[in-house]
């Protein structure tokens, strides 16, 4: 992983194998402005996170490329075409689950395959894959009011891998977990970063958590809302996940990037 | 309720209203008033009798047409309205005013536009029942958690999947609340329809018992009415607890 991040610091940007590009994208909530000429690219089987103060944009930045929500103006490219709506080459994970209370763990994580017409025998095959792949074996028939909010999570996040798209678009999909959960949700991440060959859009407000878990980092700035800066750390990664947080250029850039928000926290 | 370490069974209450009502009716103090051991044996005598099965079956056939148009239009006039803020501004007014309007009063009105028979009886049966269920449908919609619906539409949910596989089920709590009052409202109006418009029926048997001071049969025959609503808001009030375990959760 570290080599090809090393490949793509150095590699001229034009060069870059982007999964989703985001060109001069602008979004008003009548006089507000929620984005303006925004321009973003996000490098196949890579996570990228997008970091910023509360009303930066982020998760409106989020929505677009997931088709939720129309731009103004601008254009969203994933895998070479525009985007006009949702589509089966990204899937959505949800701050607050969304999973079907009426539905065991099971329909829930097949509920995404379900309404793609996929044959009820295929789909629930494909869904206890990957319900055990995130550990959650066992739990085929609970429901989501019997489970916590980390295993709820997981349920969102199995759903979301089972349909097999390119693109995985997370909105702080941590945020309403415990810490413990979340500290164990982000080296989950990192191994499914490596393991799965699909590109991560990850939206956060921890600086930590960002820094921990991405490739590469997209500072938003609010009022009108702007990309400040684009981090890529480039070695700690490689030195295993236990290392991550007492590396000192992992500590450089959550102080670094501290240093750019503290102004916009009121 | 526990009376001495026993557990009672639900509604025990009843046996001393009972007791009470045969006492009443022994004394003879009016003869509106039969004992209600006497009320049972005209029960139990009538029941079988062709008269009574007519009557029912008439009644019931207006009830369940009535009851299957409510719910029919209702439901998905209530979820429409939940979801589209231009059909809720133009029809919630009506719906508000029609559900605690005096619709006994319209059937006079209905008998003109639809003729003495079926046709009204049903349509009054209707106008009882639909609008608690639509005013019940809209709430639970709206309530709806918006990422279920944008998570279905991320999956790629088409308008029909979100309509049968989100609002329906997401709604269906409060939907199950307002179909078990609207049946009860429903009652009131296929015997209100029975009586005023053509007597027929249930209706026709109240009239016919209440002209001839038959009280005990007029008070039969209400017990069993009581009983069959009674029955179906029971049946229904189990459904509703068996969606309880997500009407909370959501």
């Amino acid at each position: 992983m570290s080599q090809t991040s090393q490949a793509f610091v150095d590699a001229h940007p034009s060069a870059q194998d982007n999964a989703v590009t985001v060109r001069g994208v602008s979004k008003n909530y009548g006089a507000v402005e929620a984005l303006k000429n925004m321009s973003l690219e996000f490098p196949r089987g890579q996570l990228t996170s997008l970091l910023g103060p509360s009303g930066c944009g982020k998760t409106t930045l989020l929505k677009i490329i997931a088709g939720l929500l129309k731009a103004d103006s601008g254009e969203i490219i994933v895998n070479g075409k525009a985007v006009t709506g949702p589509g089966p080459n990204r899937a959505f994970v949800f701050q607050d689950f969304a999973l079907l209370p009426w539905a065991s763990v099971l329909r829930n994580v097949a509920f995404g395959l379900e309404l793609r017409g996929v044959a009820k025998s295929e789909r629930e095959a494909k869904a206890e894959k990957y319900i055990k792949d995130v550990g959650l074996a066992g739990f085929e028939h609970s429901f989501p009011h019997e489970l916590s909010g980390g295993m709820r999570q997981r349920v969102g996040l199995a759903r979301a891998l089972s349909v097999d798209a390119q693109v995985l678009l997370l909105d702080e999909p941590f945020s309403a977990v415990d810490e413990q959960t979340r500290r164990k949700f982000q080296e989950d991440l990192l191994a499914l970063v490596a393991n799965e060959n699909k590109t991560f859009i990850f939206v956060t407000h921890s600086i930590e958590e960002a820094v921990y878990v991405s490739d590469q980092i997209a500072i938003l700035l609010p009022r009108p809302s702007r990309v400040h800066e684009i981090i890529r750390p480039s070695n700690f990664r490689a030195k295993g996940i236990d290392n991550i947080r007492r590396d000192p250029e992992y500590l450089d850039i959550v102080d670094e990037i501290w240093a750019s928000l503290r102004n916009y926290v009121e | 309720m526990r009376v001495y370490g026993h557990k009672l069974p639900a509604m025990s209450s009843l046996l001393i209203w009972a007791l009470l009502w045969e006492i009443v009716g022994r004394t003879g103090a009016t003869f509106f008033i039969p004992p209600l051991s006497e009320v049972f044996v005209t029960l139990f005598k009538i029941i079988g009798t062709p008269a009574f099965l007519a009557a029912l079956s008439e009644t019931a056939q207006a009830f369940l047409a009535g009851v299957f148009f409510s719910i029919a239009i209702g439901i998905p006039v209530g979820i429409l309205m939940g979801k589209s803020r231009l059909l809720d501004e133009l029809l919630l007014p009506w719906v508000n005013i029609f559900v605690s309007a005096p619709l006994t009063a319209l059937v006079p009105v209905l008998m003109v536009l639809f003729g003495f028979g079926m046709t009204s009886i049903v349509i009054t049966t209707t106008l009882f029942g639909i609008w608690i269920i639509i005013l019940n449908t809209r709430a639970g919609v709206r309530q709806i958690n918006r990422s279920l619906v944008e998570m279905a539409i991320s999956f790629g949910a088409t308008p029909m999947d979100a309509f049968v596989k989100i609002y329906f089920w997401a709604a269906l709590p409060e939907i199950l609340g307002g179909v078990r009052i609207g049946v009860i409202r429903a009652v009131k109006g296929v015997i209100i329809g029975q009586l005023l418009i053509s007597i027929v029926g249930f209706g026709a048997l109240f009239e016919l018992y209440a002209t001839n001071f038959l009280m005990s049969h007029f008070w039969a025959v209400l017990i069993v009415l009581f009983a069959l609503a009674f029955s179906i808001s029971e049946f229904l009030a189990f459904l509703e607890r068996k969606v309880a375990y997500y009407a909370a959760k959501r």
